[in-house]
C-alpha cells in the first residue's frame, strides 16, 4: 500500500500523517498544485488551515489542482481519508455529505476524546470491531458536524457518550460516502499511533487501509 | 457594477456567534434585543452581475448551511 499525503499551503499535520502511514506502508507527500497523484493507492488530506481557511474552512482548497484529481480518484473508487481540515475540504468538495460549523462553544478545543466505531464495513475500519472505543485527540474550532437526514450507515465514528467536544449532530465524529471509499473525521488518528504519546489507537485506521488489496 | 453579497446562517442552524452577541448586549445596558445573527458581507465589482448567484452557489456561500442575498449597489 502506497499512501499519498497532500500538502497545501497552511497544512500543519502532513508530517504526522506521513509518519503514521509509514508505520503501515509506503508514503509520500504530494503537492497541492500538482495534478499528478503519482500512482498512490490511497490519498490522505491532512489537518491544518489550507489556504488560510479564508472564506470558510476548506472552501478554497477544494479547488486546488490536486483536488480535481482526488475527486476523479474518489469517484473511481480510490480510498480517500480526510482528517480535520481534510474532512472540511471533502465536505466542501461534495465528496462527503454535510458541513462543519464553528464549535458550539466558539472555542478552540484541544483534548483527548474517546470515539466509538459504528461502521466496520469501510476500508478505514476493517481492523476494528463494531463498538470498539478509540482514544484519539481533537484540536479544532470548526468541528460541529451538520448533515440533515444523514443515513445511519454513513456514520463511521461517534464521540462516546459525554465526549462530544463541539456540539456535532448526533455525536458524529466521522462519516463516509455511500460507497464507503471516502472517509472524513474531525479527530486526529495520525497523532495517536504510538503509546509514547498516550495512545496508539489511531493506528488502527491506517492499519485498516493498509489491508486494502492494491489494484 | 458594484455588488454586495450578504451571507447568513440558515434558519434553524444553531448560531453560537449570534447568541454570544445577544447575551453580551444586555450586559452593556442594551435591553430589548432579540434574534441576533452574525453573517458575512462580501463586496465585489463585476462585469456581469447575473453571474453572482452562481458564484455564491459554488464558492462564496455554502448553500447547505448559509443563505445569501445579492444586492446591486447604485454608484453615487
Amino acid at each position: 500500500m502506497r499512501f499519498g499525503v497532500i500538502r497545501f499551503p497552511g497544512s500543519c499535520d502532513e508530517i504526522d500523517a506521513l509518519r503514521a502511514c509509514r508505520r503501515f506502508g509506503d508514503a509520500e507527500l504530494l503537492w497541492h498544485g500538482d495534478r499528478d497523484l503519482r500512482g498512490v493507492d490511497a490519498v490522505v488530506i491532512p489537518g491544518g488551515f489550507s489556504y488560510g481557511d479564508y472564506l470558510r474552512a476548506g472552501a478554497l482548497a477544494r479547488f486546488a489542482p490536486a483536488m480535481e484529481t482526488v475527486i476523479e480518484f474518489a469517484r473511481a473508487g480510490g480510498p480517500v481519508l480526510g482528517i480535520c481540515n481534510g474532512f472540511q475540504v471533502l465536505c466542501e468538495a461534495g465528496l462527503l455529505p454535510g458541513a462543519l460549523l464553528p464549535n458550539r462553544s466558539l472555542r478552540f478545543v484541544c483534548r483527548q476524546v474517546e470515539v466509538v466505531v459504528e461502521n466496520i464495513d469501510t476500508p478505514f475500519t476493517r481492523a476494528c470491531e463494531k463498538g470498539d472505543r478509540l482514544s484519539v485527540p481533537v484540536k479544532h474550532t470548526t468541528g460541529r458536524y451538520h448533515a440533515p437526514d444523514i443515513p445511519e450507515e454513513r456514520v463511521v465514528l461517534r464521540y462516546a457518550p459525554g465526549e462530544n467536544p463541539n456540539g456535532s449532530q448526533e455525536d458524529i465524529a466521522g462519516v463516509c460516502n455511500p460507497e464507503g471509499n471516502v472517509f472524513g473525521l474531525m479527530p486526529h488518528p495520525e497523532h495517536a499511533v504510538d503509546p509514547l504519546t498516550g495512545s496508539a489507537d489511531g493506528g488502527r485506521l491506517f492499519e485498516s487501509l493498509a489491508m486494502v488489496p492494491v489494484a | 457594477m458594484r455588488v454586495r453579497v450578504l451571507i447568513r446562517p440558515k434558519e434553524g442552524i444553531l448560531d453560537p456567534q449570534g447568541q454570544a452577541v445577544e447575551s453580551a448586549l444586555p450586559a452593556l445596558g442594551f435591553e430589548g434585543v432579540r434574534n441576533v445573527h452574525v453573517g458575512r458581507l462580501i463586496e465585489l465589482d463585476v462585469d456581469d452581475p447575473a453571474r453572482v448567484p452562481e458564484m455564491c452557489e459554488r464558492l462564496l456561500a455554502n448553500p447547505l448551511i448559509e443563505d445569501y442575498e445579492v444586492q446591486e449597489l447604485v454608484s453615487t
